[in-house]
């Protein structure tokens, strides 16, 4: 299911994931740059939306300056994970829902506006499901995420 | 901490620009703001670090890069700064966090997100950062990611 990427493709992914223009017509600066039209740029960018290769062309925020956020794990039995994954997307407060490989299978991240209403989310959850929800809020960032490279190592 | 501004600024594009000439045009709409308005402010939202890149936010999944783990250790509290430090210098780390253990189930501080084309490569690369790091001798666990169930909220993109 991997893509195969055109010369174009790669520079709108590796080239664009930092320092997009904050300006009123961003896409136009793109298309400058990579000379072509703006029309192409946004052509191209849909689809590569489209085909799951972006996620998304917007801000990334540093973690725990806006409301409270922690990181959260649940034990979930195998015959239940699709279920109780469903129900943890359907919080409009959760976002990166993945499955991983450990007796903790489901991950995500949950945001709150503050600290009352995560309690209640969680509760919730933990309601909904029967399953405990474990939370590892971050104490310190080391990494700051600057894009990543499709190229080199 | 952010005031009401700032919150709102941030729940208008914290799913993504819409694909349009004049994305920030549309976006300033839903929250009330005209244009410039809106541009000033993440400018400075930008330079005050709160956010930290503004660009493309590619899927590694999708992208070849399918074996992804979170690669997570138990560090005495206090060398685990000096680890993190040491470990943000390895170009196949996107993310390195420091994060309370949840106990008696979850004995992990330490974590990593380390990228890899395969498995192995994946694999590899964590037993490096380990013995690199000097980290051998301490619990760890390397979890593979399968689904992704949910990447972002309502998701913008009109297209």
């Amino acid at each position: 299911m991997f893509a195969t990427l055109s010369s174009l493709d790669n520079r709108l992914l590796d080239e664009f994931q930092r320092d997009f223009p904050l300006e009123p017509e961003p896409y136009r600066f793109m298309a400058e740059r990579l000379g072509i039209s703006e029309s192409e740029v946004l052509e191209r960018l849909c689809v590569l939306h489209k085909e799951g290769l972006i996620s998304r062309i917007g801000v990334v925020l540093r973690p725990r300056r806006v409301g409270v956020s922690t990181l959260a794990a649940m034990r979930v039995p195998a015959e239940r994970l699709d279920d109780v994954a469903a129900i943890i997307s359907s919080f409009p407060e959760v976002n990166h829902n993945y499955e991983r490989e450990h007796a903790f299978n489901l991950w995500f991240v949950l945001t709150a506006r503050d600290a009352a209403r995560m309690e209640t989310i969680i509760a919730e959850m933990e309601k909904y499901t029967g399953i405990q929800v474990c939370r590892m809020p971050m104490e310190e960032e080391f990494h700051i995420d600057l894009g990543f490279r499709m190229h080199g190592e | 901490m952010l005031n009401d501004d700032d919150q709102r600024v941030i729940a208008a594009v914290q799913c993504g620009f819409p694909l349009v000439s004049r994305p920030f045009q549309e976006l300033g709409q839903t929250i009330g703001w005209d244009e410039e308005r809106l541009l000033e402010r993440l400018r400075d939202l930008r330079d005050q670090g709160i956010i930290k890149r503004v660009g493309v936010v590619v899927h590694h999944h999708e992208l070849g890069f399918a074996a992804n783990a979170m690669v997570v250790w138990d560090i005495p509290d206090e060398t685990v700064r000096q680890i993190g430090e040491r470990i943000r210098s390895f170009d196949f780390v996107s993310l390195c966090y420091l994060r309370q253990r949840c106990l008696p189930d979850w004995p992990y501080n330490l974590y990593c997100m380390i990228h890899g084309r395969e498995r192995d490569e994946t694999q590899e690369r964590a037993d490096r950062l380990t013995a690199e790091c000097g980290l051998a001798h301490y619990p760890r666990a390397v979890l593979f990611s399968r689904r992704r169930f949910k990447q972002c909220g309502a998701k913008y993109f009109s297209c």
